[in-house]
């Protein structure tokens, strides 16, 4: 038993889930789509501005029954070579 | 007199829809209220067995519709209260049998002579809940604390506000206080919080239900069950006025953290 003792409560794992399982419902937006979207935000976004690809954090946040797509997109400083 | 139309649905099934219907009537009607129940759900009826009207049935909701009776022929009065009535479902046709303009229409004719009609919905978001909530003023969501049912429940929302239905009334079916309080069950805060809709009431499981619906007598009548307690609280609520639940069994208020709540639209 002290291996199921270790991990959060069931209710808690429940409701973590579906709060991603509601978003994605509410979006009409599976969570593959969404991948493909942050690819395609960011490549139209690097066509301007250089931008640090492995900080860059999209996600789709819940506030009451509506969602919101937010982006944190650090912009690389001019000249900076790319470290990555 | 112009009757309030309130349609319980849920999405999914089995979460205690129906019983909840005949709990709501039963418990107005004994609020000296005017109640004529409608079971919507065709080709699965069973608002008439938790009532305990099966017997009596003659005509059914398809038989009004497409003209085979009259309105009031298909009316079954309730064993229990003068003013409860029945329209049961038809059970051997399709649900394509009603239009969601006949129950406008059927509503429309009810409505003067009443103070509820109750639409006892079919599960799912096909026809039958579509006709269900045609003519409804006000909705109410029946869920249980689970992840299925609760996923359901926020569909339903989406389609009633996309189709401009407002926000329905939450009550939160089979809650289990002694899992909750170990953690191992979605607390009606977390319900409220994932769904975002306003609570019309918490109901405990209760095996006084199954024992009710065994002898088709609502379990509003039973004076001493925990959960024909909440549903007459909710019938109440549904009349405006303010009640509280009771502390079903925690010493510290577990259910006054929910009231904040109370009287919401």
């Amino acid at each position: 038993m002290g291996f199921f003792r270790s991990r959060k409560s069931s209710a808690q794992d429940a409701k973590e889930r579906l709060q991603l399982v509601l978003v994605h419902d509410r979006t009409n937006l599976p969570p593959g789509a969404l991948e493909a979207l942050k690819d395609d935000l960011l490549a139209a976004i690097s066509k301007y501005v250089e931008i640090e690809a492995q900080a860059v954090h999209i996600s789709i946040e819940r506030q009451g029954r509506s969602q919101r797509l937010v982006a944190d997109i650090p912009l690389r400083p001019r000249g900076q070579r790319a470290t990555d | 007199m112009s009757a309030q139309v309130v349609t319980i649905t849920s999405g999914k099934g089995g979460v205690g829809k129906t019983t909840a219907v005949a709990n709501i009537a039963t418990a107005l009607a004994a609020a000296g209220q005017k109640v004529v129940c409608i079971d919507a759900d065709i080709g699965l009826r069973n608002l008439d067995v938790v009532m305990g009207l099966e017997n009596r049935i003659v005509y059914d909701l398809v038989d009004i519709v497409e003209g085979r009776c009259r309105l009031r022929q298909a009316m079954i009065r309730d064993r229990h209260f003068q003013d409860l009535y029945l329209i049961p479902a038809a059970q051997t046709r399709d649900k394509t049998a009603v239009s969601p303009g006949d129950m406008v229409d059927l509503c429309n004719e009810l409505r003067p002579e009443f103070d509820w009609i109750l639409i006892d919905s079919p599960a799912g978001i096909e026809r039958g809940f579509r006709n269900a909530i045609a003519p409804a003023d006000r909705i109410l969501l029946v869920t249980n604390p689970e992840v299925s049912a609760v996923r359901d429940a926020d569909r339903v929302i989406g389609i009633l506000e996309a189709e401009e239905k407002g926000s329905p009334r939450l009550i939160i079916n089979r809650l289990k206080p002694s899992l909750v309080r170990q953690n191992e069950m979605l607390s009606p805060e977390d319900v409220l919080d994932l769904l975002a809709v306003p609570l019309l009431g918490i109901v405990p499981e209760d095996e006084a239900i199954l024992i009710a619906t065994n002898r088709g007598t609502p379990v509003v009548l039973n004076e001493k069950s925990r959960a024909g307690r909440a549903f007459r609280n909710i019938a109440l609520r549904l009349m405006g006025k303010e009640v509280k639940d009771e502390d079903w069994d925690t010493p510290e208020s577990f259910w006054s953290r929910f009231w904040p709540l109370k009287g919401r639209k």
